[in-house]
């Protein structure tokens, strides 16, 4: 039989990127990423409940600047999870599919991200007095 | 085009896959309710900032703040569960290892919210 040449589709990384792609991506990323995350959060949540030295322990690990750095990398990718989840919510109702309001909500989601992980840790350093 | 599907099939409209768009929705109606939780979540960890282990134990004795912590948990592994079983199915592309990387997910998944619920009972019930 002979060989048919069928036209291929072109691969990743022939294309120009754009906020779209990127926002796309992102969202896969941060999601895999928070889920790393909640190993955190039940680590936490047994330390709390194993009782006071073994829970300042783990205190000393959050405020060391490793952990502030996990955890600050942490908020922003929930909160891009949280803008690009929403995008998508908006876009499984059929809207958004037009080339403009696509990159347009795409860059938002950035935006929203980086504004409200900057809000987060201000208001939290507000709280703990250190501002 | 010859449609080789029985008239039954399509109205089950299970696809191939015998499960048809339930991956899909579940995952859609466990991202509605992360929002109101994850928010809850963020008040609760920038109001509670810095604070120590007593102040963390009364705060997650309160009757709201368990139910609420405990149902983000069970929701975040749940929705969780159901993305990283994509990013398995899109990347992992030999059967045997595909099938073990799942069964561990769910068991990591499973084993996390075991894990939470637990401690947030122990602190709820003051263990």
């Amino acid at each position: 039989m002979a060989q048919v040449k069928r036209p291929l589709s072109p691969h990743l990384q022939v294309y120009r990127w754009g906020a779209h792609m990127a926002v796309s991506i992102i969202n896969r990323m941060t999601g895999v990423a928070l889920a790393v995350g909640t190993i955190l959060l039940a680590w936490w949540l047994v330390a709390i409940a194993t009782g006071y030295e073994y829970f300042n322990t783990i205190q000393g690990y959050a405020d060391s600047i490793l952990g502030r750095l996990v955890l600050f990398g942490l908020t922003y990718a929930l909160m891009q999870h949280l803008a690009g989840g929403i995008r998508h919510l908006f876009m499984d109702t059929g809207k958004m599919y037009d080339l403009k309001s696509n990159t347009l909500s795409a860059k938002l989601t950035f935006v929203f991200a980086i504004v409200t992980t900057l809000a987060i840790w201000f208001a939290a350093y507000k709280v703990m007095g250190r501002l | 085009m010859t449609d080789f599907n029985t008239p039954l099939s399509k109205v089950r409209g299970l696809g191939s896959a015998k499960d048809g768009t339930h991956h899909w929705w579940v995952q859609r109606v466990t991202a509605v309710a992360n929002i109101p939780l994850v928010l809850f979540m963020v008040i609760s960890f920038v109001g509670n900032a810095g604070k120590g282990h007593a102040d963390w134990v009364s705060w997650l004795q309160q009757p709201v703040v368990a139910v609420l912590t405990i149902l983000f948990v069970l929701n975040v592994t749940y929705h969780m569960r159901l993305g990283l079983q994509v990013v398995i199915e899109d990347y992992v592309h030999s059967h045997g290892l595909k099938v073990v990387s799942l069964i561990l997910i769910t068991f990591a998944c499973v084993l996390i919210a075991a894990l939470s619920v637990f401690s947030v009972l122990r602190i709820a019930f003051g263990g």
